[in-house]
């Protein structure tokens, strides 16, 4: 077939791409060759648009063993154990098909945890919808949330935390990252790069289909009102045979078969069998004809495009063929060996022992083309909101207003529909600040949190990038456990507009600010731009997993209230940060203005401090103070507990208004016994950190002084009523 | 106490159980869907996941495994077998239990702690719990909603064969504590012998006051006495 212009459009690359494909080849590629350059050069797969702004991402640290390149992070988090994760995204696919989509997003990255030797303990996930007013909303909230615990339920990892936002800027194309975190032995963890000639190379797991051709090129490209005719592009995901495929993994990674391991994601048995060959900087000879198929007469582009699910490729050492196939029988999976390494530093592809494709394998990966894109800086819009009509509203009604909408409502009608406690280490289940995982038969436990906060990067992206790592810090500092490190999803609209680019580098100087600061690295991710419909793109939003250590878990610690007459002292200093904050958007409708200012050192100081105190065993409860303000976050902690609050009316600051729901960074909420309040005080006098005493708990009854006065149960009642009612 | 669990592909709460089992004392094995035999076993767990994908309906491809033959065989013997979740639905798809496991009434997964009360404490699986005992327990199931023909269901009332129900805080077994739609709210059911117990919720994730509570410890020691 003669290769046009049309095909190579069709294909998702440019013109001038094609013409240095042809200059890397020497001639023109054919068919099945044009597809793999197509699957390899695509913005999912080769990062052209954002590698640039990647490399400096800060990723190093006394903790991390693996960062960014590999299927996943890894970090130390002591004795033997170490901690694999990341964080992917699977926007376009969820969107023109929920369910599966989310399904096979799961089962994507659980795939990427365990492919490195870990055995996956915790699933989290961030999805963002758009207005629940939208006539797709429903449908999409409905299957995105079956999809997700449907795998990790059947496959029987807990899903213990994560994020749902409703925001219209999602109506045309949500956002369904996922993330999963597994364990390993240190001394036990697989890499993707290939070693020694004529190694066998093994395909295991499902069998080949149709399913998913050209995802990751569809996944790299903006939609359009044809978007549902791309269906067929949307993998089907089967999470018993990940299940078998994870079991039989891990079972063959007891001894040394495997020299190297990498699962089939985006781009299927092109991108697996091109990293693995050029990481090891050798050949890779594959014999299409051997590839277990689903379905008859399946073409060689076919098979090399596909992206069904469930499938791996491993290189395995010499003589270990028949001990591998073994184990794989066992869980009745498909075991071939598919081809071998060779010294050529090509993939070749045959059919039948005739060569159907040949590329230099430097051609689809260090040569392709990265791209410097221009980009333009966001200004800071200067403050032009009009504080008086603050005053036609009560408090009450505001947080009222706040507790019973969409974004702020209790989420039990998802996290119910997701199996939380399977495994039996869930200390900490969904709805506190992060989940608490104890690590198996140990003494010692990981928290997990993942958050984002598009408003404010929408507003200033380097603020914005800044403050949701510091968010992501917070809230495991919040469970008492010391953040060591996360992996980030980032995802943004077409990185054709310099806007939208500028959004993405800014974003990714205020990570970089903030991780840097923190000791905080990163050590995994994923980017997804193209998150838009017609031109019309979506907030920045970038989504920051994380995960810290805490050393000896003897009492998880939540943010509910524990006792009556505990005192109730706020770290950090409030200033009364109205702009961008969810009273104003939700209450007025404002969405403009700047986001609060993020001053690392006294998110720093404030953290460790707290951080102490917890591990002191002076608290009975910990909540940060993020969206919603100092009011919310006491209302949270009230909900559900038996306790209340009296907080007395603040004396310096006389905007009541900007008091309670202000959104000032860096503050936490915590009660404290009155026998523990001195011992408490004199580590936060000592190292000059900014407290004050609000007050009290007490039984029953949500109480700000001459203010407003609700019982607890009320309260409780309207944070849960919006999904039921939905 | 010698027990054995059995393990399908798509198990995956056997785990847990054996942990549960072994932090009692039980002397405990694996036993792999393929085998034929069993090792010698006092008692007998079917645990929860998804055994063979749960395609075609839940428990129904276990249902007819190789070794599934063999824990019919020692029931009918009387060795104690105990179905948690999956292990439920596949009793009753081998008729060891009678009646069914419908979709939960809301047609969704359910996750969640539930309180079930003690309905019948005088057998070997609940001889340590009081009668009417509440208990906190974990369920995790998309088919849990217990339906059987009215014949059975008076036999499970008049010869004391329903082992729990679902309820609420003070124990009142009415409709809003019902979490998928089970009759009478029925949680869990014996055997005319009492040698076999099946159960939706999971004692064995309550076993441990760091991870939840100590609620499902009596099950399994009710079993060594």
């Amino acid at each position: 077939m003669k290769i046009t212009n049309q095909i190579v459009e069709k294909h998702g690359l440019k013109l001038e791409e094609y013409s240095i494909i042809k200059k890397l080849l020497k001639r023109e590629p054919n068919l099945l060759e044009l597809g793999i350059f197509s699957a390899m050069w695509n913005e999912h797969c080769s990062y052209k648009s954002s590698r640039k702004h990647l490399k400096n991402l800060h990723t190093i640290g006394k903790q991390v063993i693996q960062g960014p390149g590999e299927n996943a992070g890894v970090i130390d988090i002591g004795d033997d154990d170490a901690i694999i994760f990341k964080i992917e995204s699977h926007n376009h696919p969820s969107y023109i098909e929920p369910y599966q989509g989310a399904a096979t997003g799961v089962g994507g990255i659980l795939r990427d945890v365990f492919t490195m030797g870990a055995r996956p303990i915790a699933l989290l996930n961030s999805i963002h919808f758009g207005s629940p007013s939208h006539f797709k909303t429903k449908t999409l909230l409905n299957g995105v949330v079956s999809g997700i615990g449907g795998y990790g339920n059947c496959i029987g990892i807990p899903t213990v935390a994560g994020e749902t936002k409703f925001n219209s800027t999602y109506n045309e194309n949500i956002l369904v990252n996922a993330m999963a975190v597994g364990h390993a032995k240190k001394n036990k963890i697989f890499y993707s790069k290939a070693k020694g000639l004529n190694k066998s190379v093994v395909y295991v797991g499902s069998k080949t289909g149709r399913d998913g051709i050209h995802g990751a090129s569809m996944a790299s490209a903006e939609f359009d009102e044809n978007s549902e005719e791309k269906k067929p592009t949307v993998q089907v995901g089967d999470p018993f045979t990940e299940k078998l495929l994870m079991e039989a993994c891990l079972e063959l990674m007891k001894d040394n078969s495997i020299i190297s391991i990498q699962d089939m994601g985006a781009a299927g048995l092109t991108s697996s069998s091109v990293e693995m060959a050029s990481k090891g900087e050798l050949g890779i000879e594959l014999h299409l004809d051997k590839v277990p198929c689903r379905e008859e007469n399946m073409t060689p582009y076919e098979m090399m495009l596909s992206e069904s699910q469930e499938r791996m490729l491993i290189i395995l050492e010499d003589g270990k063929e028949k001990h591998a196939e073994e184990i794989f029988k066992k869980w009745d999976l498909d075991f071939v060996i598919i081809g071998k390494t060779t010294n050529t530093n090509k993939l070749t592809l045959k059919y039948n022992n005739k060569v159907e494709g040949e590329i230099p394998l430097d051609a689809l990966s260090s040569k392709a083309p990265v791209y410097d894109r221009k980009w333009i800086k966001k200004k800071l819009t200067k403050s032009k909101i009009d504080t008086k009509k603050l005053n036609n509203i009560k408090i009450e009604d505001a947080l009222i207003k706040i507790l019973s909408s969409a974004n702020h409502s209790n989420k039990s009608w998802i996290t119910n529909q997701y199996d939380q406690m399977v495994m039996c280490d869930t200390a900490q289940r969904s709805g506190s600040d992060a989940a608490i995982i104890r690590i198996h038969n140990k003494q010692k436990a990981i928290a997990v949190s993942v958050d984002s906060s598009s408003n404010y990067c929408n507003s200033h992206p380097l603020t914005g990038g800044k403050q949701i790592v510091c968010e992501n810090w917070r809230n495991l500092i919040s469970v008492g456990a010391k953040p060591l490190a996360i992996t980030n999803c980032l995802n943004f609209g077409n990185p054709e507009d310099s806007k939208i680019m500028g959004e993405f580098a800014e974003c990714l100087i205020g990570i970089k600010e903030a991780c840097e600061f923190l000791n905080y690295p990163v050590v995994s991710g994923n980017v997804s731009f193209y998150n838009g419909t017609n031109k019309k793109n979506i907030s920045p939003t970038p989504v920051i997993g994380g995960v810290g250590l805490i050393q000896k878990l003897n009492k998880p610690i939540n943010h509910q209230f524990k006792k009556d007459n505990s005192i109730i002292i706020v770290i950090g200093k409030t200033f009364g940060h109205l702009e961008q904050s969810v009273f104003f958007e939700e209450v007025y409708s404002i969405t403009d203005g700047s986001p609060p200012e993020v001053n690392l050192t006294n998110e720093k100081n404030n953290g460790e401090n707290v951080l102490e105190i917890i591990k002191k065993d002076l608290v009975n409860s910990v909540h940060d103070i993020s969206n919603g303000g100092l009011i919310v976050a006491l209302a949270e902690m009230s909900m559900g507990s038996d306790y209340g609050v009296k907080i007395n009316k603040p004396k310096n600051l006389t905007n009541l208004f900007k008091y309670f729901f202000g959104e000032d960074q860096g503050r936490y909420v915590l009660e404290v016994d009155k026998n523990n309040l001195e011992k408490v005080e004199k580590i936060l006098r000592n190292n000059n950190i900014f407290y004050e005493n609000i007050g009290f708990t007490q039984k029953d009854y949500f109480e700000i002084q001459k203010e407003l006065k609700i019982d607890i149960k009320e309260l409780y009642k309207i944070n849960n009523q919006w999904y039921n009612n939905y | 106490m010698n027990s054995s669990v059995i393990v399908f592909p798509g198990s995956n709460c056997d785990r847990d159980i054996a942990v549960a089992l072994e932090k009692l004392q039980f002397k405990n094995k694996m036993v792999w869907h393929k085998e034929t035999k069993l090792p010698k076993s006092d008692l007998i767990v079917i645990p929860g996941g998804f055994s063979y994908g749960d395609y075609l309906r839940s428990g129904a491809i276990a249902g007819k495994s190789l070794i599934v033959n063999e824990v019919i065989k020692a029931a009918n013997n009387g060795c104690l077998v105990l179905g948690i979740c999956n292990g439920f639905q596949i009793l009753t798809e081998t008729g060891l239990l009678k009646g069914v496991l419908l979709r939960n009434k809301n047609l969704k997964f359910i996750n969640k702690d539930v309180n079930i009360k003690v309905i019948n404490n005088d057998t070997k699986f609940s001889n340590k719990y009081k009668k009417d005992q509440v208990l906190k327990i974990n369920i995790a199931h998309n088919e849990g909603n217990y339906f059987t023909n009215f014949n059975h269901l008076k036999e499970l009332n008049n010869e004391n064969l329903i082992a729990f129900k679902y309820c609420n805080k003070n124990g009142d077994t009415n409709k809003e504590a019902n979490p998928n739609g089970s009759l009478e709210n029925i949680a869990g059911i014996f055997n005319t012998k009492k040698n076999i117990l099946g159960m939706m919720p999971h004692p064995e994730r309550m076993v441990d006051n760091l991870i939840s509570n100590t609620d499902g410890i009596n099950l399994f020691s009710s079993l060594l006495k």
